[in-house]
C-alpha cells in the first residue's frame, strides 16, 4: 500500500501528495548530505578552540572540502568503471 | 479534500523541519562537547561555557558555508 492509499483521498490528491513527498524526501537527502558534509569538513577544517569568528583559512577550507569531497565522489566512481570495463575486456559492456 | 491535503502536507513539512533540527542540534552537542569538555569534572566552568557558546555559533555558521557551496555545486552541476 502507498503511503497516501490509507487517507481516503480521491486519486488527483493522491497524485499531488505523491509528487509533493517525492520532492520533500529529495531536499531532506540534499539536507542529509549537508549534515554530514558538516560533520566531515568541521573536523577537516576547525582543528584549534573555537573563537568568536573563522579565520578565512577556514572559511576556505570548509567550502573547498565540500567540493573535494564531491570531487573524490566522481573520481572513484569514474575509477571502479575502468576496472569493470578492464576486466570484462574490450568490445563487452 | 483541500484542508485535508494541506493539513498532511504541512505535517510532513514541521516534521521534516523538526528532523532536521533534531539532527543539527546533536551534532553540535557531540562536536562541541568533544572541543570544549576535555576533562569533564563535577561541573562546566566558564571558560567551557564560553567555548561551548562560541562552538555553537562556528557550527552553525560551517553549517551555513556547507550548505551554500553544497547547493550551488548542485546547481551548477544539477547533480542529485
Amino acid at each position: 500500500m502507498s503511503a497516501t492509499e490509507n487517507l481516503k483521498l480521491d486519486e488527483a490528491t493522491q497524485k499531488e501528495l505523491a509528487t509533493f513527498l517525492e520532492r520533500e524526501q529529495a531536499q531532506a537527502r540534499v539536507q542529509q548530505s549537508i549534515h554530514t558534509f558538516t560533520s566531515l569538513c568541521w573536523d577537516k577544517c576547525i582543528t584549534g578552540t573555537p573563537s568568536t569568528r573563522f579565520s578565512r583559512g577556514e572559511e576556505s577550507c570548509l567550502s573547498s572540502c565540500v567540493e573535494r569531497f564531491l570531487d573524490t565522489s566522481i573520481f572513484l566512481v569514474k575509477r571502479i568503471e575502468q576496472q569493470r570495463e578492464s576486466m570484462m575486456g574490450p568490445g563487452s559492456s | 479534500m483541500q484542508a485535508r491535503k494541506e493539513a498532511i502536507m504541512n505535517q510532513v513539512r514541521s516534521e521534516l523541519a523538526l528532523s532536521n533540527a533534531q539532527e543539527l542540534i546533536n551534532k553540535i552537542n557531540e562536536k562541541c562537547f568533544t572541543k570544549c569538555v576535555t576533562k569533564p569534572s563535577t561541573s562546566l566552568s566558564g571558560s567551557e561555557e564560553t567555548c561551548l557558546s562560541r562552538c555553537l555559533d562556528r557550527y552553525m555558521e560551517a553549517f551555513n558555508i556547507v550548505s551554500k557551496t553544497y547547493t550551488s555545486r548542485l546547481s551548477r552541476e544539477r547533480l542529485e
